[in-house]
């Protein structure tokens, strides 16, 4: 849904804001993950999605699958921007009985679709979906957002078999290439390239984009969406951990940054100082 | 989940801005206790010394179960298999069929659910030697059902052949690393990591597999625990003796082939019988236990600490251990409570 008079980049800007304040309360979270996927979520929720805010059971919705449970602190930033829940509990985050806790669940948070974080999930459960909503005729779309790391899981690749086979192309999967898994980067861990040409060789439409650049991924979810025919659509987004904060950008990155209390202040500073219109 | 959570989600939250009760806090509550750096690790690191048919793996989580300190002293002995738990468990059946001792890890909630079949088929059935050792066993994480094996002895205690092991504190795993890697057998065994209590060094310990052993004694009940609840166990016990109650503890870390013998012994003489581990209450320690006494005829009043039969919460630890009557205070509150 597209919301007049602010910008993608403002969106994402705010989506990392959020984020930072989220990681501030706890002192930790995967804020890495987070500011990478800024403008992917942003393009995601302020260009492509159809939904509306004060109802995110609403039938007509496109189901936006987070497979990656981990990165719910991205999330649960992109819904409090998107008015899905409010700004002022980002206070409650990770706590107890937050209806933001640290990996995310279906339960506990209004627009989270599923309980991720047990990961390679997230496709399988797009390809039921995928095939429901044709079954019932709507003609929203499945969104699966997920990980470069679970293009390890086995379950992936059996789910991308099926929703080619199944010919659904209601489904968009969105990988956030990002190179980090827990152990290291991606490409040390099990290297998954050429990513886009094992899609391609598995029946989908397959795209490769900067996923830090918003115009080249509003781009791409218009190709996805407008495509004449029934091939599954995979977007593969290369993103830069921790991007937007130059110093932590800077940092030696790992699956769960590091970060100094006084640093969160200057974190949220320097985005200050860098507000798009 | 649970259909109150469900329905709550909802309802706003406040923020309080009290002390944080974050989900963050992964390390468990041992208060008083010297703690040890990942003793699995270098524990395997001495062993594979002389050993040079341990090789490990792990499927993204080397840092995460302590294997980076043997990734880092063996690289051409340690393989990264990325986040595939059914390709690392094959993988590691089919070097054990060459000779090797394969110890390979992930978190416990991925072995038992996600690779089951795998080490069913190509690993238990074939009794081959592969080491299954799986941090973030029970409840010991914040994060909610997809990090908390809450029924990994359930799931595992079915599988012929399979040794299982619950290690109470460092001072067990290091001896328990060594004794299973002399074993010829597959094993599953339960992680703590990271910084790791001492608890049993200072008893004078010594680690037997299969075996059960007394760690402390007391004539009003006898409570049987494994795991970091035998740590709970014995910290209740202070807290009771000072009410001049006195219990017993029988560590029984090895989960399966069960120390029957001991523990049968244990039940007849004692006037109260409690369980405790870090597990649901369905399938682990209490009902292995249970089943054995009814077998043999043995009747003891009997008792069970144990996780809820729920998907638990997600919160920090400490306010969860509460929550689910697995720490201290709700220890000495529930057996209290079944002696007077």
């Amino acid at each position: 849904m597209s919301i007049a008079n602010v910008s993608l980049a403002r969106r994402a800007w705010s989506i990392r804001r959020h984020a930072l304040r989220m990681a501030e309360v706890q002192g930790q979270g995967y804020i890495g993950q987070a500011l990478g996927a800024a403008d992917l979520l942003a393009a995601s929720y302020f260009h492509a999605l159809n939904f509306h805010a004060d109802d995110p059971d609403w039938e007509g919705r496109d189901r936006f699958l987070l497979s990656i449970g981990h990165y719910a602190i991205a999330l649960y930033a992109a819904l409090i921007e998107a008015g899905v829940l409010p700004e002022d509990e980002i206070g409650t985050y990770g706590m107890d009985d937050s209806r933001m806790p640290m990996s995310g669940m279906a339960a506990y948070t209004p627009g989270m679709e599923i309980t991720g974080g047990s990961l390679g999930h997230g496709l399988g459960i797009a390809v039921g979906v995928g095939l429901a909503l044709r079954a019932k005729k709507n003609p929203a779309f499945v969104y699966n957002m997920m990980s470069d790391g679970e293009l390890g899981e086995g379950s992936t690749w059996e789910a991308a078999m099926a929703a080619s086979h199944h010919c659904l192309g209601n489904l968009i999967c969105l990988v956030d290439f990002n190179n980090q898994q827990a152990d290291g980067h991606s490409k040390d861990m099990m290297s998954s390239e050429p990513v886009d040409q094992k899609f391609e060789a598995f029946g989908w439409y397959a795209q490769r984009v900067d996923g830090n650049d918003i115009k080249a991924l509003t781009k791409a979810f218009d190709a996805a969406k407008t495509l004449k025919d029934d091939r599954p659509r995979v977007i593969i987004c290369d993103t830069k951990m921790c991007k937007g904060v130059p110093f932590l950008e800077e940092r030696e990155i790992t699956h769960f940054v590091r970060v100094a209390p006084e640093e969160w202040a200057s974190a949220i500073a320097h985005l200050d100082g860098e507000a798009p219109a | 989940m649970t259909l109150s959570r469900r329905k709550s989600k909802y309802e706003a939250r406040v923020a309080t801005g009290g002390p944080a009760t974050s989900a963050m806090i992964a390390s468990l509550e041992a208060e008083g206790y010297e703690t040890v750096a990942a003793p699995f690790g270098h524990a395997l690191v001495d062993i594979a010394k002389s050993n040079r048919k341990i090789v490990g793996l792990t499927a993204d989580l080397s840092k995460y179960t302590d294997l980076h300190v043997f990734a880092e002293a063996f690289p051409d002995r340690f393989f990264q298999m990325g986040m595939a738990e059914q390709s690392m468990f094959s993988a590691a059946a089919g070097l054990a069929r060459e000779g090797f001792k394969p110890f390979a890890t992930t978190y416990a909630v991925f072995a038992s659910r996600r690779a089951y079949d795998f080490i069913c088929m190509a690993i238990a059935e074939e009794a081959l030697p592969v080491k299954i050792v799986c941090a973030l066993p029970g409840l010991t994480t914040g994060y909610g059902p997809s990090h908390q094996a809450t029924e990994d002895l359930a799931i595992f205690r079915g599988l012929p052949n399979l040794t299982i092991i619950d290690p109470c504190d460092a001072t067990e795993i290091a001896q328990a690393t060594r004794a299973i890697a002399a074993s010829p057998g597959p094993v599953y065994m339960r992680l703590l990591r990271g910084q790791v209590p001492d608890v049993l060094g200072p008893l004078g310990y010594q680690f037997q597999m299969g075996k059960a052993q007394f760690v402390r004694r007391g004539g009003d009940a006898t409570v049987v625990a494994a795991g970091f609840m035998t740590m709970r166990a014995l910290d209740a016990a202070k807290v009771l003796a000072a009410e001049a109650i006195e219990i017993s503890v029988l560590h029984s870390p090895t989960i399966k082939p069960l120390d029957e013998k001991t523990i049968l012994t244990a039940a007849a003489n004692a006037n109260l019988l409690v369980t405790a581990e870090n597990h649901t209450i369905i399938g682990g320690l209490g009902e292995a236990v249970a089943g054995a006494c009814m077998r043999e005829g043995v009747h003891p009043r009997f008792r069970q600490i144990a996780l809820p039969d729920e998907f638990l919460d997600a919160g920090a630890l400490p306010t969860l251990h509460d929550q689910y009557r697995v720490s201290v205070k709700a220890m000495v509150e529930q057996i209290r409570g079944w002696l007077t």
